[in-house]
C-alpha cells in the first residue's frame, strides 16, 4: 500500500542521511556560536587557509548554546564557544562550562578589562553604546551622560531600545557597579519618564525615529549607527561618547572560550590565540564595523571617524554577574 | 474485531508518542530542587499580571480576528459566487506562507512614526495626531492575519461538506437566510471552525517572535525573561508548563461544551453557490485580507531584495532551499504518518486513556518552541548519556533524526486535526458496505479510505510542512552540522537587526511555502463528488 511504500521511503532516506552526519574528525574543531554565518564564516576559512584545520560549526543564540553545553556535558563535541556579550560568556562559565586558558599570547593581545578574571573566556570584538543625536535639533554641548538623559530637560525627546535586550541589561549593570542599585533605579525611572514613545526593538528602528523626528536622543550600539551611515551618509545623526569626564563610554564584547570537555583543547587555544591577531581581528572588527579587541590593530577608517573615547575600565565580567539585578530593577522601574 | 495482544500494543504506541510530548517538559521540571522562589516572587510583584493581562487580551483578540475573517470568509467561498472567487479560494490561504514575525516587521515598519504612512500623513495633514506602531491592537490585527487561514481551511471544508440540503431545509422551516447561518450552518460547521481556532490560538500562546517585534509583552516573554535575562531555565520551564496547563484546562473545556452536541452530515455535496447583491463587496473583501495579510508584505520584502540587490543565488544559498525543502517533506509525511495512526486507534479504539494520550500528543504546538527544544534536547542527551554507560556511543543530539523527532512532538497537532476529520468523513457503514459487496481490505483502502481521506491528508501535509519550514527554535538547537535552512538564515540576520538582508530568505521561504499551497489547491476537487458506479 502506498502509505507502507511511503514509510519505506522515508526510513531508507533517515538512516542515509544519519549516515551522513558523521562526528568531527582529528582534524576538525568544533565550534558553538551565536555569532552571525556571514559574520564568522569568512574568519574560520582564513583560518582553514592558514593552518589546514577546518572548522565545524554551530549558529544558535547563547542561551540555547549554553544549555546545549549543560546537557551534552562530558559527551560535547564542542571545542570552543563564541558568543556576543560579556553576560552571556559570564553566564557559560558560571555554569561551569569553559576552561580557564593561560596564554601568553592572549594576555598580550586582550586588554585585562575584557577578559574573565579567571581566564575562562577572552574578548575578540569591541561594541561601544553611545548616545546619538539628531544634529539639527540637538547641541552636543546638552549632552553629558547616560544618567544625565534621566534629566526633566529631556522629558517626551528621549528613545530607548527594549531592557529586554542583553546590551541595555548590561549598561543599567554597569550603572548599578558604579552607583550603587538605589540610584541607578532613580536613573532608570527617569529615563522611563522621558520617554517620548514606546520603547523600540531594534536599534535601527529608535534611529529612524530620531531622524523622523519623534525623539531627539537615544542610546545604540555604535554599528548600528555605521551601517545606517554606509546606507545615508547625509544621515542627520551624530554619536556622542557618553561620560567622557566620568566612568567613560559602557563597552561590551563579542568574545570567546574554550570549552571545559573540549575533545581538542590545545588546537581550540590556537585558534583563540589566532583570533586575537592583527588579520583575525581585522576580519571579526571590520564586518560588522566594531572595534578589535587587540589594541595594535587599528579600526576601519569609517569607524575610526567617529573619533576616539575613553572606555570605561570597569571588567565586562560586571554586566554577567549583575545581569539578574539589572533586569530585576528594569522591571520595578517599569522599563519595558 | 482486532485480537487482544494488537490492541495493547497499538494502546501502547500511542502512549509513546504522547510520551514523546510530555518527557521534554519533565526533564526541563525536574529541576524542582533549585530554589525558583526568587524568580517568581520578581515576576508575581512586577510584571506578571500585566502580562497574563496582555496575553488574555491577545487571546481574545486573535480569537475575535481568526473568527470573523477566517469564517466570513470561507462562508462566502462556499456558499456564495462572487467575481474571483475561483483563484481567490486559494489565495486565501497563501498568507499561512508568510511567518508571523515577517508581517510583524514589516507591519511596524510601514506603520512607524518614521515610516511611510505616518510620514505621508503628516506631510498632507500636519495637524494629526501620530498613532503608536505598538499598540496592542496591531499585534492583534497582524496575528490575526497569519492565523485566519487555519480557521478559514477547516470551516470551509466543514461548509462545502455541509451541501444545500440542510440550509434549504432550514429555509423551508422559515428560518431567515441570517438565521439559517447562524443557527443550522454555524453550528454544524462547529467542529471544524474549533479546530482551526485552537491553532491559532495554540499558535497565538506560543509565539515570541512576532510580539516581541511590537515589544508587546505577553506570557512567553515572561519565559523569555526568565531564561535569558535571569538565566533561570527551570523557572521558564515551570511557566510554560502553566501554560500548556491553560491550554489544557480551554481545551476540554471547549470538547465538554460540544460533546453535548453530535451533528452527522447528511446528503450529498452539490454546493450551488447563490450570487450576493454585493458580490463586487465580497471580491473587495477577501482581496483586502489577501493584500494586507500577503500581497503587501511580500512586495515589501521584494523591494527590499531589489533595493539591496541581495538574492544572491550561489550554491550556498540553493544548499538552504533544498534543506528546507527536504526537511519540510519528510517531516510532514513522518508526521502524517504518525497523525494517521493516532487517528486510527483513536478511532477503533475509544478508551479513556487512548484519548488522554492522544490528546497528550497534540500538545506540543502551544509550548513556546525553544523551551520545548531545549526540553527535547535535554532529553536526547539523557538517552545518549544512558546508551554511552551500557557502551554504545550513539549520537543523538544534532542528529536527522532528533530533529525530526522534535518537529513530530510541535507539529502533531497541526496534521491530527485533518487527518482526524479525514478518517470520520469514512463512516463505518462504508467500510461494512465495501466489504459486503466483497471488497478486500486492499481494496477497501484504495477505493475507500484513501480518495475519501485525500483532501485531509493533503492538508495536513501541507499545514506541516510550511509551519516546518518556517519553524526556527528546534531546527537552531537540533539541527546537524551544515543542516542550515532558510529560517535559520533568517534567525542569524535579524537577530544582528538586518532585517533587509533577511529579506531575500524571508521571501524564498514564502515562495518555498506557496509550492505546496498549489499543489494542494490543484489536488482539491479531484474526485471528490463524483459518484461511483456500483
Amino acid at each position: 500500500m502506498r502509505a507502507i511504500a511511503l514509510l519505506a521511503t522515508a526510513v531508507v532516506t533517515l538512516s542515509g542521511l544519519w549516515a551522513c552526519s558523521e562526528p568531527a574528525t582529528e582534524e576538525e574543531l568544533v565550534v558553538y556560536t551565536s555569532r552571525n554565518d556571514h559574520l564568522i564564516k569568512p574568519v574560520f576559512d582564513a583560518y582553514t587557509e592558514a593552518t589546514g584545520v577546518k572548522i565545524r560549526y554551530i549558529t544558535d543564540n547563547a542561551a540555547a548554546l549554553t544549555a546545549r553545553l549543560l546537557a551534552e556535558g562530558e559527551r560535547s563535541p564542542a571545542d570552543m564557544l563564541i558568543t556576543v556579550d560579556a553576560g552571556n560568556l559570564w553566564n557559560a562559565a558560571d555554569k561551569g562550562l569553559l576552561q580557564p586558558v593561560e596564554s601568553q599570547v592572549l594576555a598580550a593581545n586582550v586588554p585585562a578589562a575584557l577578559t574573565d578574571p579567571e581566564n575562562r573566556w577572552f574578548g575578540l570584538t569591541v561594541r561601544a553604546r553611545t548616545l546619538v543625536y539628531a544634529t539639527d535639533r540637538v547641541d552636543p554641548a546638552a549632552l553629558s551622560s547616560y544618567e544625565a538623559l534621566a534629566d526633566p530637560a529631556w522629558k517626551g525627546r528621549l528613545c530607548l531600545r527594549t531592557s529586554k535586550k542583553v546590551y541595555n541589561q548590561s549598561l543599567v549593570a554597569t550603572m548599578i557597579q558604579r552607583l550603587g542599585e538605589e540610584k541607578a533605579e532613580e536613573i532608570v525611572r527617569g529615563w522611563v519618564a522621558n520617554l517620548a514613545t514606546d520603547v523600540f526593538s531594534n536599534d535601527t528602528a529608535l534611529m529612524e525615529a530620531i531622524v523622523a523626528g519623534q525623539c531627539d536622543v537615544g542610546i545604540v550600539n555604535t554599528y548600528y549607527f555605521g551601517r545606517m551611515k554606509q546606507d545615508n551618509p547625509q544621515l542627520p545623526l551624530a554619536l556622542f561618547w557618553a561620560n567622557q569626564d566620568t566612568s567613560g563610554v559602557h563597552v561590551n564584547i563579542s568574545g570567546a572560550g574554550v570549552t571545559r570537555h573540549a575533545p581538542q583543547p590545545e588546537k581550540a587555544r590556537d585558534l583563540l590565540e589566532w583570533m586575537t591577531q592583527p588579520e583575525a581581528q581585522k576580519l571579526l572588527a571590520d564586518r560588522n564595523m566594531e572595534y578589535p579587541v587587540n589594541a595594535a590593530v587599528e579600526p576601519a577608517d569609517e569607524v575610526a571617524s567617529w573619533g576616539d573615547f575613553k572606555a570605561d575600565d570597569l571588567n565586562v565580567s560586571v554586566a554577567g554577574a549583575l545581569q539578574v539585578d539589572a533586569v530585576k530593577l528594569m522591571d520595578r522601574a517599569g522599563y519595558r | 474485531m482486532q485480537a487482544r495482544g494488537a490492541l495493547s500494543v497499538s494502546g501502547a504506541s500511542v502512549l509513546l508518542l504522547a510520551l514523546l510530548v510530555v518527557v521534554p517538559i519533565a526533564v526541563l521540571l525536574a529541576a524542582w530542587q533549585q530554589e525558583q522562589w526568587a524568580t517568581w516572587q520578581h515576576l508575581l510583584d512586577t510584571v506578571l499580571w500585566q502580562l497574563v493581562g496582555n496575553t488574555l487580551f491577545l487571546v481574545i483578540g486573535v480569537t475575535i480576528g481568526v473568527l470573523l475573517l477566517g469564517v466570513s470568509l470561507a462562508w462566502c467561498v462556499a456558499t456564495q459566487e462572487f467575481p474571483g472567487r475561483q483563484w481567490l479560494q486559494w489565495a486565501l490561504l497563501l498568507p499561512m506562507a508568510m511567518p508571523a514575525y515577517v508581517l510583524a516587521f514589516v507591519m511596524v515598519d510601514l506603520l512607524d512614526y518614521a515610516g511611510p504612512i505616518q510620514t505621508f500623513l503628516r506631510q498632507w495633514l500636519p495637524a494629526l495626531p501620530g498613532f503608536s506602531a505598538r499598540h496592542p491592537l496591531w499585534v492583534v490585527i497582524t496575528l490575526s492575519l497569519v492565523l485566519y487561514p487555519y480557521v478559514y481551511m477547516l470551516a470551509r471544508l466543514a461548509f462545502e461538506a455541509q451541501g444545500r440540503a440542510v440550509l434549504e431545509q432550514a429555509r423551508i422551516l422559515g428560518d431567515s437566510a441570517t438565521s439559517a447561518f447562524f443557527r443550522v450552518a454555524l453550528p454544524m460547521a462547529r467542529p471544524g471552525i474549533a479546530a482551526g481556532l485552537a491553532l491559532a490560538l495554540m499558535e497565538t500562546l506560543a509565539d515570541f517572535g512576532a510580539v516581541s517585534i511590537f515589544n508587546f509583552d505577553t506570557f512567553t516573554t515572561a519565559i523569555y525573561k526568565s531564561w535569558y535575562g535571569l538565566f533561570n531555565l527551570q523557572a521558564a520551564a515551570q511557566l510554560a508548563s502553566l501554560l500548556l496547563l491553560f491550554v489544557v484546562v480551554a481545551l476540554w473545556l471547549e470538547r465538554r461544551a460540544r460533546s453535548r452536541a453530535r451533528y452527522s452530515e447528511i446528503g450529498g455535496r452539490q454546493t450551488l453557490r447563490s450570487r450576493p447583491r454585493l458580490a463586487w463587496g465580497v471580491t473587495l473583501f477577501a482581496f483586502s485580507v489577501l493584500f494586507l495579510a500577503f500581497l503587501m508584505p511580500v512586495s515589501r520584502l521584494l523591494y527590499w531584495v531589489i533595493d539591496h540587490g541581495l538574492m544572491q543565488l550561489d550554491a550556498r544559498f540553493l544548499n538552504l532551499i533544498w534543506r528546507t525543502f527536504l526537511l519540510g517533506t519528510m517531516a510532514a509525511l513522518l508526521v502524517l504518518m504518525l497523525a494517521g495512526w493516532l487517528a486510527w486507534v483513536k478511532r477503533h479504539q475509544s478508551s479513556p486513556a487512548v484519548s488522554a494520550a492522544v490528546r497528550l500528543a497534540t500538545l506540543g504546538y502551544a509550548l513556546p518552541g525553544s523551551v520545548l527544544a531545549v526540553g527535547i534536547m535535554i532529553s536526547f542527551s539523557k538517552v545518549e548519556g544512558w546508551l554511552a554507560d551500557l557502551g554504545a556511543g550513539i549520537a543523538l543530539v544534532s542528529t536527522l533524526a532528533a530533529l525530526l523527532l522534535a518537529y513530530v512532538v510541535r507539529f502533531m497537532a497541526v496534521g491530527f486535526g485533518p487527518v482526524e476529520n479525514a478518517l470520520q468523513q469514512v463512516r463505518p457503514s462504508l467500510v461494512e458496505a465495501a466489504r459486503t459487496l466483497g471488497a478486500t481490505s486492499a481494496e477497501v483502502g484504495r477505493r475507500v479510505y484513501v480518495p475519501m481521506m485525500l483532501p485531509g491528508l493533503l492538508t495536513a501535509l501541507l499545514l506541516v510542512g510550511i509551519d516546518v519550514m518556517k519553524e526556527m527554535p528546534a531546527t537552531l538547537l537540533l539541527r546537524p552540522f551544515g543542516w542550515d535552512t532558510l529560517a535559520v538564515r533568517i534567525y542569524e540576520l535579524t537577530a544582528e537587526g538586518e532585517w533587509e538582508r533577511a529579506a531575500a530568505p524571508a521571501l524564498t521561504l514564502v515562495v518555498l511555502g506557496l509550492v505546496p499551497v498549489i499543489v494542494l489547491t490543484r489536488r482539491r476537487p479531484v474526485r471528490l463528488s463524483r459518484s461511483r458506479p456500483a
